[in-house]
């Protein structure tokens, strides 16, 4: 058979690499791949479900303020250390970045409470600040002798290879810290981030609950540092928290999909960066989470956009299909040929489509797809010769559309005293946001003897209203609230 | 109130407020506030925009520092008597995004008694769902709160301070922007309380209906401008007071403060 594809054919040699590595990668051959995806699903899971509450406390970007604030206290460490004769220790780096981590977290805290400065601006502040003081001392890491090979760099920009299984226990230990911290302190954390000012008057102390965030955002982050590194930290943060927000509208639910979205990503960021050894962790993890993000930004069952623009144009058509139904009704009311329901129900005589489309000035091509549609849900039948009859289904829903739409006119016409077409206008956009409730009370209010099934319509039915326009805009239903 | 009992050591009045003075900094918003609530009376807090009634209110409630003076709830600092205190804030104060139902909402309200560790059971359920049918709107409790219309989430802060059973209600403009039937319904509500002894304080801004929904009256402006039974209180030269112009002097002064504490 014919290649489809020469060039591939050229290009043998790299991609057989690529497949290699990547099954090497993927069935876990590694012992090392082994360990640094454990240690990253871990950190994706802890950072997943904290990143929920900084998300709801509105406070995600203190995650990023302590994730920079750390760079000084692992230079300052190192510096610490070799001044004192010893060897560079992670754990020492460790410490050094969890207090200065949570010295950024404080100052930002300080800032807004004592100084009256905005949160944003705090934030800012902090952040520079401390990278900048974490910059200088990194510079001068480098002219101590050996502080070249320290790795510092390691910290800003993440390098899993270097990962071992020590680092696999500290991953764990944060993330049993966060889900510890949401099993013992859940309902609190709710409440905080729903309601602070409840919480406060309840009694609860709000400062101390806040920082327990802050707490919790420094010890993901200071095990954070070696995976993802502390520039790209705040992505695992927020990305997994705020792709869940389309899935779900329950708090543990969004907690789980959280953690699943922080997990998942780690875990194809990881494999990714094994597969091709010069993509940083880093860089391949928050990659992978801004895939997921995108994916849940358009799929998303809650509020995920292509389905809302689905819906939008089902709220559409069934507003055209209405409009239709109307105009039929009416060229049928208007030559006298409506049938009577009460005494036998068929179809209606047959209307040619182009009535209808004069009537709602709509093009004779859109006024056939649409007649089309229609026949399809059973409303109309369509004939060869373009004819349209009203079927039983779609009468009865035509009367009801036009009793809504009258009712709706004569409101408009006794309450706000609108010119009749602008009423008509102003109902034809108005109607198809009525309620059940809402009709029930026009038909109380409008008129003393009650409703007829079929109000008359306040304009003659063949004078053209519909002149210029097709679909009514929002423009329209402002003339149809003010006189002309 | 008439056929009240004096107000002892037994029976201390649910709210005394003493020469309260707050500031921010340093501009003062409430100055030297002194207001005795009787038992069962239902109040409207009314003033002016900028008047300080939401911050009378958080300053009951401990949430806002007061420069001087104090505040008595049944004889006692609110720490104290946090349990028999539902305070209500404004609607607008929260995010209504939030993943939660009504159900979830009203819950909320029994955390105070629950206390630390301790989790929702069924008995707050119950009490909550209850409060949630009082309100009427039991049929949305498992409807997501972004899903409830404004009179609705309104409703459904009312039924989380109801789970309180609290004996002093403090309500922030529960009437704001809510459609004629929830404002029928609050009035019912409050009503209700109020004939089992309850007290309630309520920040309103419709001066229309002060007369037929309060029968005691608290005009703030910056200061006390009157307290009292509606009939005597809410008349025009009051009126005149509390909304005729501030303080200037003292406001005046004020900003003065202010500008000279961050120069």
């Amino acid at each position: 058979m014919h290649d489809p594809l020469p060039l591939l054919r050229l290009l043998p040699s790299p991609a057989a690499l690529l497949a290699d590595g990547l099954w090497r990668v993927v069935s876990l051959q590694d012992y090392n791949t082994r360990i640094v995806l454990m240690g990253t699903i871990l950190l994706g899971i802890g950072a997943g479900l904290l990143g929920v509450y900084l998300l709801l406390r509105r406070r995600v970007l203190i995650g990023d303020a302590i994730s920079h604030a750390t760079l000084p206290g692992v230079a300052a460490a190192y510096l610490w250390t070799a001044s004192a004769g010893g060897d560079k220790s992670l754990f020492m780096l460790l410490i050094g970045a969890a207090v200065s981590g949570s010295l950024g977290g404080m100052a930002v805290l300080a800032l807004r409470h004592m100084a009256r400065i905005r949160e944003d601006a705090a934030l800012g502040i902090v952040l520079s600040v401390f990278f900048g003081a974490g910059v200088a001392l990194v510079s001068l890491v480098q002219q101590v002798p050996g502080g070249n090979a320290a790795g510092l760099e390691g910290f800003i920009y993440g390098k899993t290879a270097s990962m071992t299984s020590e680092d696999v226990w500290l991953n764990g230990s944060a993330s049993c810290l966060v889900i510890l911290a949401i099993v013992c302190f859940g309902k609190e954390l709710k409440l905080l981030c729903f309601d602070a000012e409840l919480a406060r008057s309840q009694g609860w102390p709000v400062l101390t609950l806040d920082t327990l965030l802050i707490f919790l955002v420094v010890a993901v982050t200071i095990v954070g540092l070696q995976a993802v590194g502390l520039i790209l930290i705040i992505a695992l943060l927020v990305i997994p928290a705020a792709s869940a927000r389309f899935w779900t509208h329950d708090l543990n639910k969004l907690l789980l999909i959280s953690a699943l979205i922080g997990a998942v990503s780690c875990a194809l960021g990881t494999l990714l960066s094994a597969a091709y050894a010069s993509l940083p962790s880093g860089a391949t993890i928050v990659l992978s989470g801004c895939a997921l993000f995108a994916f849940s930004f358009a799929f998303g069952l809650e509020g995920g956009v292509v389905w809302q623009v689905v819906r939008r144009q089902q709220l559409r058509r069934e507003q055209e299909f209405q409009h239709l139904l109307r105009a039929a009704f009416e060229i049928l009311e208007d030559s006298g040929e409506l049938p009577e329901p009460t005494v036998s129900l068929k179809s209606s005589r047959p209307i040619a489509i182009e009535a209808i489309g004069q009537l709602r000035g709509w093009t004779q091509r859109d006024t056939r797809l649409l007649a089309q549609q229609m026949a399809k849900a059973g409303l109309v039948v369509l004939d060869r010769h373009m004819q349209l009859q009203l079927t039983p289904r779609g009468f009865l829903q035509a009367l009801g559309t036009v009793r809504d739409h009258r009712l709706l006119e004569q409101y408009m016409i006794e309450e706000i005293a609108a010119p009749v077409g602008a009423a008509d206008r102003g109902a034809d956009y108005f109607e198809h946001g009525l309620l059940p409730e809402h009709l029930a009370w026009l038909e109380h209010s409008l008129t003393a003897e009650g409703v007829r099934a079929l109000p008359p319509s306040p304009h003659q039915l063949n004078v053209n209203v519909h002149e210029s326009q097709d679909t009514p805009s929002p423009g329209d239903s402002e003339t149809g609230k003010k006189p002309e | 109130m008439m056929g009240q009992p004096e107000p002892s050591p037994l029976n201390p009045l649910p709210l005394s407020i003493r020469d309260v003075t707050v500031a921010y900094h340093r501009k003062p918003v409430l100055w030297n506030v002194a207001l005795d609530i009787p038992t069962g009376s239902l109040v409207g807090l009314v003033g002016p925009n900028g008047a300080g009634k939401s911050t009378l209110l958080k300053t009951i409630v401990d949430m806002i520092p007061r420069v001087s003076g104090e505040v008595l709830v049944f004889g006692q600092p609110y720490r104290k008597v946090r349990e028999r205190v539902a305070y209500v804030p404004q609607r607008e104060s929260v995010d209504w995004d939030f993943p939660a139902t009504a159900l979830d909402v009203v819950l909320m309200g029994t955390y105070g008694q629950l206390g630390w560790f301790r989790r929702v059971g069924a008995k707050e359920r119950f009490a909550a769902l209850e409060a949630l049918r009082k309100m009427e709107i039991e049929h949305l409790a498992q409807r997501q709160i972004s899903q409830l219309s404004g009179g609705q989430q309104q409703r459904t802060f009312l039924a989380r301070a109801l789970v309180q059973h609290a004996d002093l209600y403090l309500m922030d403009e529960p009437f704001a922007a809510v459609d004629a039937s929830t404002e029928r319904a609050i009035v019912t509500l409050m009503r209700e309380l109020q004939t089992q002894g309850k007290t309630i304080v309520v920040v309103h801004h419709d001066l229309h209906t002060v007369p037929t929904y309060f029968d005691y009256v608290v005009l703030l402006n910056l200061r006390l401008v009157a307290a009292g039974a509606t009939e005597e209180v809410f008349t025009e030269t009051f009126l005149q007071k509390t909304y005729g112009g501030k303080l200037t002097l003292l406001d005046e002064v004020g900003e003065a403060m202010r500008l000279r504490a961050r120069s």
